[in-house]
């Protein structure tokens, strides 16, 4: 092992408020050598991103306060650095990117110009500053990077967007660079080329990289070493290979259990009745404004003959990456959009053609539960208004003086407590929210609930406590569901069949198993090939996607 | 979104509990105080002190304020017919009052109507009434009141009308810049999928959502009301004589700003407290009527206890 870059020792930070004191990290230590990737691996509300935040002085104090611990680097303690010391380090030795990169590029600075002024704020001439402006963009894979930069940030897609990102990252040629969540919003292929990107960075310039994320199969595929944390604590810590394959502590244990893709196949049953029949649906958008220049260029397929069929009791998984046209087709079977052509046939009868209360009774059977249930509950409504919302709408279906008991019930049903009832969404945490959505889509009793990323959101154990309370309530009730994610193993363990999406076309339909184990589309390969494996193993022997 | 570790079970809120809460905003408390003195002044001065408020005495012609040789009602001066200010003032409480709130109100529900309709259907509806708003907002609203007063007649039922139409605007614009962004929140959408009618939709999860701007702009436009009143009273196009508000005694003081600032002062000083007394009760309303914000106010309760 080379020397080591940065030394984290016996750092404790707490938040105060006037709701008291949240200690977000207790005596956390990690170092990081050259050449090295750390990775701090960890749940929402494990305090994972908080160390390296502070680290660069990213702790807004008031309320952070650091109340032990050192931050060493080069024999200095980071943490006791004044704001002009601090701007000799921050970007020319120690750089930082994060996981929206939208949200950090300045969008009305063409990015040439934004990654030129970080060369010039650290002395390089106009001139200099172009010329590593573009072999930056050259050695990031931006193509045609000569042409782009003098393109706005919103003209790029979000994985070049990252790369931009890291292209200022490492313009200075730091010594360490530090990672939060940097591919968390990117679809699967698109984060393996930006993982396979860092390390190749890495190799090149012998820099250390701290990663921090909630993702294990990140972690399996480009860490050395790994630091689990939970609650502001470290549990374990050690190379990622010996942790993975042996962990020591219970919660690292749980976690990996919790990762999806481990179960046996689902048994397909003989084929019930059809539910909801899709035929050829197509759904087109017109992007010129002008409505008399109608070519193909200025029309856009969403939808491009998309055809399935749902049976009743069972889970169809319908997989792919933003712009598969997965969501224009769970809006279009919600009956929020109407398809340019084809139709959507329930029990027999076009679902476009229903009225009155004909659709009502439609959308009773049919209900959603969304990505995030932080905006899909109202926040000023209580549990008890949202759960029984659905049969104030539907009058007749359950008499007022149930409500109560009933929405107590659901709430049990779904994990919760019945006391909950009293209490509004932002008291909850996601996990808990989700339920909480379940609970409203339950309430009632419908024949199909459509969940459109609806565990997306979620942390990995919270991921599999959602997924098994609908296994179970779709035993319970004879539910079925149309599963819709950008996540492939996600889907492995709850669908029964599986339907691939690639710029609104359906590419591939099969049964679970058969989609996974014997792709026949590239797309389908491409797409199991780049979702992280949490197996170190299984990197060495694919390469890494 | 922070986890909360305590939950204290709350009470659901009733009257009393609504009490405890105003209780825990000190400044909202006081306001609340004011505002109700000030109403009360509204409902029973211009029968008890009728006559006080128009009692002329030329030998008190524009008294200064703090002397009490000519009685208590003189304590905040005289104006320049030597008439009490602190008995005009609470006695034009009733007109300013009924005007402002009456105006505010039309307008209110008249904009925020349209706001609605205009940011929820959108299309050529939406399209109609953003254009017509434009055209009120571009034709001068002072040109608007004369032509209207002029033609019907200066009562204090056309100064409200013209002040809610000119007013209209500003609540329909900003309602429906709101709605159209919240119409889209997933939880409206959760709802029109479950099948929720329009009337549903807008009143249960739209309309909750827009109120607490609504309200705060409401008391702006409280004061802007009072003083918009004043300037046409001032062209004598408002309230006419003998009735008078809190706006004409401003404007009547006008001329005497150099020599006796005084008669301007004192209802100006009403105005102001009655507009920021408001204002400190629509932010408390605004905090207590909001799930995620109420345990500020809560907070202090169980740190009393």
């Amino acid at each position: 092992m080379s020397e080591t870059l940065l030394e984290v020792s016996n750092l404790s930070v707490e938040f105060r408020s006037s709701r008291g004191i949240t200690k977000a990290v207790q005596n956390v230590s990690w170092s990081v050598a050259r050449g090295e990737t750390l990775a701090i691996l960890g749940e929402s509300g494990s305090g994972k991103s908080v160390s390296a935040n502070a680290v660069m002085g990213l702790i807004d104090s008031p309320p952070g306060h650091i109340t032990s611990g050192t931050a060493m680097y080069r024999g200095r303690d980071l943490l006791k650095l004044s704001r002009s010391q601090r701007r000799d380090i921050n970007g020319k030795s120690i750089s930082m990117i994060f996981q929206d990169p939208l949200a950090h590029l300045n969008p009305v600075y063409p990015i040439g110009w934004q990654i030129e002024e970080v060369l010039r704020i650290h002395g390089a001439s106009a001139s200099e500053a172009r010329s590593r402006a573009i072999e930056l963009l050259e050695h990031v894979k931006l193509p045609n990077a000569r042409e782009r930069l003098r393109d706005y940030p919103h003209q790029f897609s979000g994985g070049q967007r990252q790369r931009i990102m890291i292209a200022m990252a490492v313009a200075l040629r730091p010594d360490l660079l530090i990672a939060d969540e940097p591919t968390t919003a990117l679809d699967v292929t698109v984060q393996a080329r930006i993982l396979e990107l860092m390390k190749d960075l890495q190799r090149e310039s012998g820099m250390g990289m701290v990663l921090i994320t909630h993702d294990l199969g990140v972690v399996a595929q480009i860490a050395d070493r790994v630091v689990v944390m939970k609650d502001g604590k470290i549990v374990e810590t050690g190379p990622v290979t010996e942790v993975f394959k042996d962990p020591s502590h219970p919660y690292t244990r749980q976690l990996l259990d919790a990762v999806p893709g481990q179960e046996p196949f689902r048994h397909v049953e003989q084929k019930r009745e059809v539910l909801v029949e899709g035929k050829k649906l197509v759904k087109e958008y017109i992007l010129s404004s002008n409505p008399f220049k109608r070519n193909a260029a200025t029309v856009t397929r969403a939808l491009d003959e998309v055809s399935f069929k749902l049976h009743a009791g069972e889970t169809l998984g319908i997989v792919g990456e933003s712009g598969s046209g997965k969501t224009t087709l769970a809006r279009t079977l919600l009956r929020l959009t109407e398809p340019t052509s084809g139709e959507i046939a329930y029990k027999g009868g076009n679902v476009f053609s229903l009225k009155g209360g004909d659709l009502r009774d439609f959308r009773r059977k049919l209900q959603v539960v969304f990505q995030d249930p932080t905006a899909s509950l109202n926040p000023r409504m209580s549990i008890f208004e949202i759960v029984s919302e659905p049969w104030a709408i539907h009058p007749g279906v359950l008499p007022r003086e149930k409500w109560r008991a009933e929405v107590e019930d659901l709430l049990v049903q779904v994990g919760l407590r019945a006391e909950h009832a009293d209490r509004y969404p932002h008291q909850f945490s996601g996990g808990q929210r989700q339920r909480i959505a379940i609970a409203r889509a339950l309430a009632l009793r419908p024949e199909i609930i459509l969940c459109d990323e609806a565990v997306s959101a979620l942390d990995v154990s919270v991921q599999a406590q959602v997924i098994a309370l609908l296994k179970d309530l779709q035993k319970k009730h004879g539910l079925a569901f149309i599963f819709i994610a950008h996540d492939l193993p996600l889907v492995r363990d709850f669908a029964d069949r599986v339907m691939v999406m690639c710029k609104g076309k359906l590419v591939e339909e099969g049964t679970t198993e058969e989609i996974f184990s014997n792709p026949q589309d590239p797309y389908t390969v491409e797409l199991i090939a780049a979702s992280p494996h949490h197996d170190p193993d299984a990197h060495a022997r694919y390469g890494t996607a | 979104m922070t986890t909360q570790t305590a939950n204290p079970e709350r009470p659901k809120p009733a009257l009393w509990s609504i009490l405890a809460l105003l209780r825990r905003d000190k400044f909202a408390l006081i306001a609340a105080v004011f505002l109700s003195i000030t109403l009360l002044a509204a409902l029973i001065a211009p029968p008890l002190l009728g006559g006080t408020g128009i009692d002329m005495d030329l030998m008190a012609r524009n008294a200064p304020p703090f002397e009490l040789e000519r009685g208590f009602w003189h304590i905040l001066g005289s104006d320049s017919l030597g008439r009490p200010i602190l008995a005009r003032i609470l006695i034009a409480a009733q007109t300013t009052l009924l005007i402002a709130a009456a105006a505010v109100a039309l307008s209110m529900v008249v904009g925020v109507t349209l706001g609605l309709i205009a940011g929820y259907r959108g299309g050529l509806v939406g399209d109609v009434i953003m254009r017509l708003t434009d055209i009120v907002m571009s034709f001068p609203s002072l040109l608007l009141a004369l032509v209207v007063l002029y033609i019907f007649g200066p009562a204090i039922s056309n100064v409200i009308l013209v002040l809610a139409i000119t007013r209209v605007p500003v609540y329909l614009r900003t309602t429906r810049a709101e709605v159209m962004e919240i119409r889209n929140r997933m939880f409206v959408i959760a709802a029109e999928v479950t099948g929720a009618s329009v009337f549903r939709t807008v009143f249960r999860h739209i309309l909750p959502m827009v109120a607490p701007t609504i309200a705060t702009l409401m008391t702006i436009e409280f004061a802007f009301v009072m003083l918009a009143e004043a300037s046409l009273s001032f062209l004598g196009l408002g309230v006419q004589a003998p009735e008078f508000t809190w706006g004409v005694m401003v404007a009547e003081g006008r001329a005497y700003l150099a020599t006796a600032w005084w008669l301007s002062f004192w209802p100006g000083v009403f105005i102001a407290l009655v507009t920021m007394s408001l204002n400190l009760l629509s932010n408390w309303l605004r905090i207590a009527t909001d799930p995620v914000q109420r345990w500020r106010l809560e907070k202090e309760v169980a740190s009393d206890e």
